[in-house]
């Protein structure tokens, strides 16, 4: 598909003998939020370090934003941010000075400087520390200055590697709005490599799945859910008078309902097959006399499609 | 070449390192004793041994081995004179490149190694900095650092010498054309090749501390230089340091070619 911001076909990066990325065909469109998921080692940083052309692939292409990283590096990382695993800022400098350093590095035009710093420091409230040395900063305070970093030459594609790993809700909270922010308002890209299930169901407009340097699955949240989870957990609630009719009529659907109906006061929890049992079901249980007043299924999470990928071990 | 990426490089890593207690301390204890008080020692010694028509040492043994040109050089000085001229102008000048050799070793395992151990290379390479600028911008930094605290420390050692000589000279006797050349030629060349030693070593090496041990063995030439001097087998004439430096400068250049070939982000990425 042309237009796509980022364009990896067949990526393959070898370190020794192991396969750290294998054989990754995606495309990221502009302006989306794209989830990388995966384990410890599954191959998320390496693969963000290939797309900013600082690593060399072993084979396949690569086009991020039209440009090859390989030949084209430094045109295209000016245009990309990269919020690293760790922060990667020099404590013995303070915050202005790490980001005055970066903005020479990022060409932002030398009398915006200044400004743009100032700014930052502000949006991310380290303002008041600003002339203090990094090196006396909490995680929280540093995984900030180097998310503000990553965002100082205002780059169209941002690589996010863990961005709240470190921080706490309010600041992660902070995290989800800044990222929903630049990709719904100022129409960036945002690469987010991410453990953090929660965080990916709700910023993510699409996620790919890693394991072990390989794509294992892609799509959006709502797709991964249906196509990976085939278990489902519905909520029944039912003319309170008629709840023991309907344990007994449950009761005989064994093919259909999978688990013992639990019930709490009014309200019977159960496991379906999946989201395709739930119309039979609401037939036998209306031919049966009962007054439905609800049969919701619970929300599906991605939580669920990654144990389902990573069999359980995630 | 984004120069400005550059300076920007050189300014950071400049600031860094000197608050940098293990690059700061050697850079100021060392030119104190070999460019401040050493030479006050040497010539209070040579002078009392001068006068007194002693043995200072094996110092009056040592000149009586050198070669015929520095002996011909110290002849139209008295005993005294030529014990504080050989001391301080001869005996000394290999010692003098232990200076750049050291500053730009030191500055060279903070900016390389350095960065890899406080893990703020990672960010570096993410910048749009080609792998050129980012080489010639860690080299610069201690290059220039290197020759210029090696300039100061001459100015230094340049009154010191002649403050010390003095009351037995009563001109100024330093620097001769050797010294010039030994500065001016050599000097730079040295820092140069302290310089790409520790760029090969710190590639590889997983901190400061660990390059700098690893990098000292580069100051094994300058100890040769000095056992050749004070062995009588060579002395430090304009002669024999334009050749010195002439020879350490291709030595730079060749080693040069091969670390710009080796210094490749991928590879600096690969071994994070």
């Amino acid at each position: 598909m042309t237009g796509a911001v980022i364009q990896t076909s067949s990526l393959t990066r070898r370190f020794g003998e192991k396969n750290a990325v294998d054989q990754l065909t995606l495309e990221v469109q502009p302006g989306e939020i794209f989830g990388f998921l995966g384990h410890n080692g599954a191959g998320k940083t390496t693969t963000v370090r290939l797309l900013n052309g600082v690593l060399e692939p072993t084979s396949g292409q690569i086009k991020v934003l039209g440009l090859d990283p390989q030949t084209q590096g430094p045109a295209l990382r000016l245009q990309t941010g990269v919020l690293t695993e760790t922060p990667s800022l020099d404590e013995r400098l303070t915050a202005r000075e790490n980001l005055s350093f970066y903005a020479d590095l990022y060409e932002v035009p030398s009398l915006e400087v200044s400004a743009r710093v100032n700014s930052l420091l502000a949006e991310f409230e380290l303002a008041d520390r600003a002339d203090d040395k990094v090196g006396g900063y909490s995680k929280g305070m540093k995984q900030r200055l180097a998310l503000a970093r990553a965002l100082l030459h205002n780059p169209e594609v941002i690589f996010l590697d863990e961005p709240t790993a470190a921080l706490d809700p309010v600041a992660a909270r902070h995290v989800h709005t800044l990222v929903e922010t630049l990709a719904r308002r100022q129409g960036c890209t945002v690469f987010l490599c991410t453990h953090n299930l929660v965080e990916a169901q709700k910023l993510c407009d699409r996620v790919a799945v890693m394991e072990q340097g390989r794509l294992v699955a892609l799509g959006t949240p709502a797709e991964l859910t249906r196509q990976y989870v085939k278990r489902l957990e519905v909520d029944l609630e039912v003319d309170p008078v008629q709840v023991d009719l309907a344990l007994q009529v449950l009761g005989k659907l064994q093919e259909l309902v999978l688990s013992t109906p639990k019930r709490e006061k009014e309200l019977l929890t159960m496991t379906l097959a999946g989201r395709e049992s739930i119309p039979e079901l609401l037939a036998i249980l209306l031919q049966n006399g009962l007054r439905v007043y609800r049969l919701a299924p619970q929300e599906v999470n991605l939580e669920e499609v990654y144990f389902a990928l990573h069999g359980g071990a995630a | 070449m984004n120069t400005r990426a550059t300076q920007a490089i050189i300014r950071k890593d400049l600031k860094v390192a000197m608050q940098n207690k293990g690059v700061i301390l050697p850079i100021i204890i060392l030119p104190m004793i070999l460019f401040v008080v050493l030479p006050w020692i040497m010539a209070y010694a040579s002078s009392a041994a001068g006068t007194a028509g002693a043995s200072m040492g094996n110092l009056d043994e040592i000149l009586k081995r050198m070669p015929a040109g520095l002996l011909n050089e110290l002849s139209r000085y008295t005993l005294e004179q030529q014990m504080i001229v050989f001391s301080l102008v001869y005996m000394l000048a290999p010692m003098f490149l232990i200076m750049p050799l050291m500053v730009s070793s030191v500055f060279a395992a903070d900016s390389f190694a350095g960065e890899k151990e406080r893990k703020t290379l990672e960010a570096l390479l993410y910048t749009p900095t080609t792998d050129r600028e980012l080489f010639t911008a860690k080299l610069l930094g201690a290059w220039l650092t290197a020759v210029g605290t090696a300039l100061l420390s001459f100015l230094v050692y340049a009154i010191m010498v002649n403050a010390a000589g003095w009351h037995s000279l009563g001109h100024i006797f330093f620097p001769n054309w050797m010294w010039i050349a030994l500065v001016l030629w050599v000097t730079p060349a040295v820092a140069g090749l302290g310089l790409v030693v520790m760029v090969f070593v710190s590639v590889r090496a997983q901190g400061f501390q660990d390059a700098y041990q690893i990098g000292g063995m580069v100051v094994l030439p300058v100890l040769l230089l000095m056992v050749g001097q004070l062995s009588g087998v060579m002395y430090f004439s304009v002669g024999v340091v334009l050749a010195v430096g002439l020879v350490i400068w291709i030595l730079d250049l060749v080693l040069l070619r091969l670390a710009s070939k080796g210094f490749r982000r991928g590879e600096l990425m690969a071994r994070l």
